[in-house]
């Protein structure tokens, strides 16, 4: 055979994608159990998803949900910090904490010959941490050093300033981390007292995947849960409902002399995840700004070179989440690397529709790579856990290929001419202002409101 | 854990190695290309990296964009370069990995004509961003540049970090380019992976089909790279640097990848500062509360290694704090080698993590990306079981003889970053270096 380089050769037809089979049940507590087999090597791994996270921090203790989910492994039921830590490396499993905005995850992989051992120990994390003064002050000052130390990084800078000016008064208005008031004003009682209102089994789902059946993945959960007692109630709050004000300026800017790029975050508020359009926005932002070939990282960093990359998303939540745009550009660019951004935002509303290729590449990145989001029993769970946090169909995942493909090149502009609000786009700068010179005067968004390190 | 796979060469050189693993309907195919910045030359550092960007602007069939078609076809793809190889992969469903043959022959093999100098020149700056925002931009970024320019003299290639310096790649032309492709890119400097749901007969047809014509120039002759001298003399370093919270750099020469006591000194990085139970973090983050971090690691290369010890000073107190705190728990693991739970501790998480690294198929330490691995390094892709064993027969008597031989006071470099203005911050008697 010999190749014919005069075409590129056809992809066959794609085969078709099922979501792995996930068994359903409950314990007699109220805790929801998932399984899921997923056998290819011999590892397990076992989330819980409380469906609250930093949005549940009450206000002026920004930080609460994070410091209280970093808190339970720092010893728990029969151990200390440094025993539970040491029952945890003896079969190399490997814990992971995550708060967003609307959740929080506890996971744990492991070698499925200790999975016995590694649900237990999770099990004792979540109903069973011991929560001491000691801990909770030490926990609390590597907290604030790493605080310090984001007032070094542009990128933490910039999410931080987008955060705050986008969602002022509102439950998505801090990161996740807080701020150093805020953790200065949490005490071990509040995080007792979160502990206790949060974490119960009444709202939680627990997803186990891996190597061993489903009935053995159940009997493991079931094993290390079955006395969890607290709470019953789904804690979620839907305060995150409601819509932050509009922000007060539509340019911030960051200071650092001697900054060697400007890290730049453009964004608005935008939908939940919930909206009858989140699947058009997904292929939207495929064209926009979510892959490598997509109109603005092609225009910043291809044509350009502006930049090592640029990219947009949605960040949908349970509440209205933001649309962000994140580049870190060279800082003589900087005015015209907004306006190329600007303008590629201004013009995929209509005035240059997405095209019927740029759509097929759009969806083709969606559809026909899906698979590949599932090759792990990890991947495989944290997508389960997307179905519990969001209350998904159980053929989410089986059917989306399906509503992407039902989505054309109208369809897709009409939504960007929806949801893209270029006119009430914030722009966030962190990066040499004198290096700017007078360009940003020339965009045209007003006077810069001066941000504080 | 076995790896069953099939393995035969082109004519041309070029090895072709196929695993079976039909758990999931993709494919990955990875190419390792034997070149990386020890290849490259003092005052055009940088290049294999940069060369690397180019393998993505378009090659002579295709001339409209490498990341298009494949994407169009449901592929994720990337590429990285480091010290010692350059590597290229695409994951993508089964009924695409035609095409991803197609287009990576196209570029092993008819690259240059499609070369432009507007391409090129766009890759540069894209690269210099690149380096703006990993490294200048970003606290501590310039200390990796600062070990190894220390811990290598300077005709040794690895000297340098593979980002290369600023201004040999506004040096770099379009010449070396074509040199570089020549000399490296090529089917006997080369080793193409597939994993996944793919027949294995039909993968070697395919893959004979589009990489048996490309030319076979005899594979370049191998770098010759000589051990560095060894360090008897402490060297003290500072740099400044836009940051709160100063940072010591401890860094010694190590084995190299796969070499004798690489994997001891891997375990006994994990006895320094894997994780809360570690020696370090017990007595500098939990106990004494003077760092807020610490990380320790063998970084192996294939040539030479570096291991090293990275500590953050906590709010108020001092890097020669920490110094000293480091070195009483290493003097603890010279005289009396770690204890029984550690060792248990340190071979189940290897074992852990070496699994963990073949869930998937492809991408960056993937099961195709490891099969390269092993062939390009040791001429022998069965390596898995005796890697994962090289772990776990350690003994406590390896790592603390291993620790012992290599990691002597007198033979480190300690790197003090300190915040601008502040060199009283750094470890008594350091002498300050330039990067940039």
């Amino acid at each position: 055979m010999r190749a014919d380089r005069t075409r590129l050769p056809q992809s066959g037809p794609l085969a078709p994608f099922q979501f792995p089979a996930i068994q359903r049940s409950s314990l007699d507590n109220g805790l929801r159990v998932w399984t899921i087999e997923q056998r290819a090597v011999p590892l397990v791994t076992v989330l819980l998803l409380l469906r609250r996270g930093s949005a549940a921090d009450p206000q002026h203790l920004g930080g609460l949900a994070a410091i209280t989910g970093d808190l339970l492994d720092e010893g728990a039921g029969a151990l200390d910090a440094l025993g539970f830590h040491e029952a945890l490396g003896r079969i190399g499993a490997q814990i992971d904490t995550e708060v967003s905005a609307d959740a929080t995850l506890l996971g744990l992989t492991v070698l499925s010959r200790f999975a016995e051992r590694g649900f237990s120990l999770l099990g004792d994390m979540i109903q069973r941490p011991r929560l001491d003064r000691a801990d909770f002050e030490r926990v609390r000052d590597l907290r604030l050093n790493r605080l310090v130390q984001m007032r070094d990084l542009p990128p933490a800078l910039a999410d931080r300033a987008l955060t705050e000016l986008l969602y002022q008064g509102h439950p998505y208005g801090h990161l996740a981390i807080g701020s150093e008031d805020s953790l200065r004003a949490i005490t071990l009682e509040h995080v007792q007292d979160f502990h206790v209102r949060t974490y119960g089994p009444g709202g939680a789902t627990v997803i186990a995947a891996g190597d061993a059946s489903h009935g053995e993945l159940r009997a493991l959960v079931a094993t290390a849960m079955q006395g969890w007692t607290g709470s019953t109630a789904d804690a979620r709050d839907d305060r995150v409902l409601s819509a932050p004000p509009a922000p007060l300026a539509r340019l911030a800017m960051l200071h650092r002399p001697g900054a060697a790029q400007s890290e730049l975050r453009l964004g608005h508020v935008s939908i939940a995840r919930s909206d009858p359009d989140y699947t058009r926005l997904l292929v939207l932002n495929m064209v926009l700004g979510g892959q490598f070939v997509s109109r603005i990282n092609m225009n910043l960093r291809e044509k350009r070179g502006y930049t090592y990359g640029a990219r947009t998303s949605f960040d949908t939540r349970r509440g209205p989440g933001p649309f962000v745009l994140q580049a870190s550009v060279q800082s003589d660019a900087t005015a015209d690397a907004i306006r190329e951004a600007v303008r590629e935002v201004e013009e995929i509303r209509g005035p240059r529709p997405i095209t019927a290729e740029e759509l097929d590449t759009g969806r083709a990145a969606l559809t026909r790579g899906y698979a590949r989001n599932f090759e792990t029993a990890e991947q495989v769970a944290r997508a389960a856990t997307q179905m519990a946090l969001h209350d998904l169909p159980d053929d989410y995942y089986s059917t989306f290929v399906q509503r992407v493909l039902a989505i054309d090149e109208a369809s897709a502009t009409t939504a960007a001419a929806e949801h893209l609000h270029p006119e009430r786009m914030l722009t966030v700068v962190v990066g040499d202002r004198d290096r700017m010179g007078e360009s940003l005067g020339t965009l045209g968004l007003g006077e810069a409101l001066e941000l504080g390190p | 854990m076995e790896i069953a796979f099939s393995r035969r060469t082109l004519d041309n050189g070029l090895d072709v190695l196929v695993h079976q693993d039909r758990n999931c309907p993709i494919v990955a195919v990875n190419i390792w290309y034997h070149v990386g910045s020890k290849n490259e030359k003092p005052g055009r550092t940088g290049f294999a990296h940069l060369f690397e960007h180019l393998m993505f602007e378009g090659s002579q069939h295709y001339d409209h964009g490498y990341f298009q078609p494949l994407q169009q076809a449901g592929a994720s793809l990337n590429g990285s370069t480091n010290a010692d190889r350059t590597n290229y992969w695409e994951v993508m469903p089964r009924s695409a990995v035609e095409l991803a043959l197609w287009m990576e022959s196209d570029r092993m093999g008819y690259l240059l004509p499609a070369l432009t100098e507007a391409k090129f020149n766009n890759q540069r700056e894209v690269v210099l961003n690149e380096r703006r925002q990993n490294y200048e931009n970003r606290p501590y970024g310039l200390a990796g540049m600062a070990l190894v320019a220390e811990l290598y003299p300077p005709d040794h290639p690895y000297h340098w970090l593979t980002i290369g310096a600023a201004e040999d790649l506004r040096a770099a032309t379009l010449d070396d380019v074509r040199g570089f492709f020549q000399q490296y890119y090529h089917p006997a400097n080369a080793s193409l992976a597939l994993a996944g749901d793919v027949d294995p007969d039909q993968a070697f047809l395919l893959a004979d089909k589009y990489f048996g014509e490309l030319a076979s120039p005899v594979a370049p002759a191998a770098v010759v790279v000589t051990s560095p001298p060894p360090r008897t003399i402490e060297k003290l370093l500072l740099l400044e640097d836009r940051i709160e919270l100063p940072r010591l750099y401890l860094a010694w020469h190590s084995p190299e990848l796969f070499g004798d006591d690489d994997a001891a000194l891997d375990l006994v990085a994990d006895v320094l500062a894997g994780g809360k139970t570690s020696r370090l973090y017990r007595s500098l983050v939990y106990e004494q509360r003077i760092a807020t971090e610490v990380a320790a690691s063998q970084n192996s290369r294939e040539h030479s290694g570096y291991f090293h010890v990275v500590a953050t000073a906590a709010p108020g107190r001092t890097l020669a704090e920490l110094d000293i705190a480091i070195a009483a728990e290493m003097q603890k693991v010279f005289a009396e080698g770690p204890t029984v739970a550690e060792m248990e501790r340190g071979i189940a998480q290897a074992e852990a993590h070496f699994i963990s690294r073949l869930q998937t198929v492809g991408g960056f330490g993937g099961k195709s990306d490891q099969l390269n691995a092993y062939n390009v390094f040791l001429r022998d892709p069965s390596f898995f079981d005796r890697d994962l064993a090289r772990y776990r027969k350690a003994t406590a008597a390896d790592l603390r003889r291993a620790a012992t031989a290599w990691l002597g006071a007198n033979a480190r470099v300690a790197l003090s970053v300190v915040p601008h203005g502040r060199p009283e911050l750094a470890l008594p008697g350091s002498l300050p270096v330039s990067v940039h």
